[in-house]
């Protein structure tokens, strides 16, 4: 019998015939219970994934366009090299601007180590340029070049020494957060494949009258199928709704990004986790069909 | 129908039954008897491929038994009626549901078929107790619901494995009645059974053939039986 004729009987069910396995036993309660926390925890997976990869992408974007030349010169020569220094930007291709921070501007970023009342005139603190990249970017070696040819006192900081790590493990948290995913696909295929073993194995005397009386063993096979992906989905679906509904309680987003206060869906991110269910019911249905059609193959 | 030609069947080295020869003609009436433990069970088991025979040929339905996949084996049974001596139902299921069950695995529309159902629930005496689950039946009540799950189908073929074994005398003597009625309709029948007495009392009312299973081996009953 066909995949497709098992798909068909799953969806339009078919009362007389789901009638012949047995409701009750202990591997109906374990489907349930395994598929409603697996769906549990998969969704906090799928919240760790797109919030990890919502935080690369914030952190890439955010500091891709965007670099510093902090110079440093004595006060006198401190004017003239900060002119040098936004000639040599202007006519560096790939620039889009270029401008050099005010002491107040200065002064507030110093503020959360030295105190709102900074001298920031009396003290050397070097002079910070920010650019603005256009999106083709600029070539940070030839611009370092051209600085220290025309202006010794300037050092170029693109951001990429800290901003890889930085966009690395929130690439890597993504990575886990879908192998994760798997992994939970993964134990949830082979819960429901032994519960579906340890069901035929308690039902050998049902398959034996079936057979009998002229069952085929697709018939039988599709009757465990249908009662276990029917029972994965609705486990899967009452976890997901328990999952998402707890990660719509986690504190929201605070302004600054902060990782862990933004955990949960954002927008259309919270339909992932209507995948969760229907990706439990498909593997509920696969794994119970092989575990089914291996186990009837077993018995003559 | 069924055709064994030199078959033979055993777990080991040492066959449980050889150099079985029988012929089941259509509409025929066949008792085989022999002592407990002689094969009886095994050689029906043979007749609808539930044993595939270690040597010889086996044709059911003029397929070869050996050959005959999974699939095949479940369309031949619907052909089949076999009743055992321990029926065996789905106790979660009514009497009705159990009798009703191969037009179910058959795809066939149970509910379609309700008035047939109910004459032959009727006709095997259990239409008080068709709501009834199968463990509340006593042991004929069992035989006779296992004999109407049998022919629901209407097959060619009915195999009773000692239909007669749990039950009174009376009890035998209606089992008996309603399985040489269904031979006049036209169904091939075998019952294996030791009861000598219940083959006497069918030789009065029809035209049976009686073999004997001893040793192995399968031969004609003596005719004063």
């Amino acid at each position: 019998m066909s995949v497709a004729a098992d798909i068909l009987g799953l969806l339009k069910g078919e009362a007389q015939a789901d009638r012949v396995v047995p409701r009750s036993g202990q591997a109906a309660k374990l489907t349930l219970a395994v598929s409603g926390a697996m769906a549990f925890l998969a969704v906090f997976a799928l919240a760790l994934s797109l919030a990890a990869g919502r935080l690369a992408d914030r952190w890439s974007d955010a500091l891709a366009q965007s670099s510093t030349i902090r110079l440093s010169a004595p006060a006198a020569e401190m004017e003239a090299q900060t002119w040098t220094v936004l000639t040599v930007l202007e006519q560096t291709p790939g620039v889009d601007s270029a401008r050099a921070l005010g002491d107040e501007e200065q002064r507030a970023l110093l503020e959360p180590w030295f105190g709102p009342d900074l001298p920031i005139g009396d003290l050397p603190v070097p002079r910070l340029i920010e650019i603005i990249e256009t999106p083709e970017g600029y070539d940070a070696d030839g611009l370092r070049q051209r600085l220290a040819a025309e202006a010794p006192g300037a050092v170029l900081d693109d951001h990429t020494r800290w901003r890889r790590p930085l966009v690395d493990a929130a690439d890597r948290l993504r990575l886990l957060g879908w192998l994760s995913l798997v992994l939970i696909l993964g134990s949830t295929a082979a819960m429901i494949t032994l519960a579906a073993q340890a069901a035929l194995a308690s039902n050998e005397q049902v398959i034996r009258v079936l057979r009998l009386v002229g069952a085929r063993d697709s018939y039988i096979a599709r009757a465990f199928v249908r009662r276990f992906t029917r029972r994965a989905l609705t486990g899967a679906a009452v976890g997901a709704l328990l999952g998402t509904v707890a990660v719509a309680l986690l504190p929201s987003a605070a302004e600054e990004g902060a990782f862990l206060t933004g955990l949960g869906f954002r927008g259309a991110g919270w339909l992932w986790p209507l995948a969760i269910p229907v990706l439990a019911a498909v593997t509920a249905f696969w794994s119970t069909r092989i575990a089914a059609f291996r186990t009837l193959k077993g018995l003559r | 129908m069924i055709d064994m030609q030199d078959a033979a069947y055993g777990y080991g080295a040492e066959p449980i039954l050889s150099g079985l020869n029988l012929r089941l003609a259509p509409g025929s009436f066949h008792f085989l008897t022999g002592p407990s433990g002689a094969g009886k069970t095994t050689l029906l088991k043979l007749c609808y491929a539930e044993l595939v025979p270690t040597a010889g040929r086996i044709s059911i339905f003029g397929e070869d038994a050996a050959t005959l996949q999974r699939d095949a084996i479940a369309l031949t049974r619907q052909r089949i009626g076999v009743v055992h001596q321990d029926c065996e139902f789905l106790d979660h299921l009514s009497v009705r549901e159990n009798i009703a069950l191969p037009l179910t695995v058959a795809g066939r529309d149970a509910a379609a078929q309700e008035a047939n159902l109910n004459e032959l629930i009727a006709w095997v005496g259990l239409a008080a107790r068709a709501d009834a689950r199968p463990p509340e039946l006593s042991g004929g009540e069992r035989q006779r619901a296992a004999l109407a799950r049998a022919i629901i189908m209407d097959p060619d073929l009915i195999l009773a494995d000692e239909p007669t074994g749990n039950v009174d005398w009376d009890m035998s003597l209606r089992l008996l009645q309603l399985l040489t009625e269904l031979n006049r309709m036209g169904k091939t029948v075998l019952i294996a059974t030791h009861d000598l007495a219940l083959i006497r009392a069918a030789k009065a009312q029809v035209q049976a053939r009686v073999l004997r299973l001893s040793g192995g081996r399968l031969s004609a009953a003596a005719a004063d039986l």
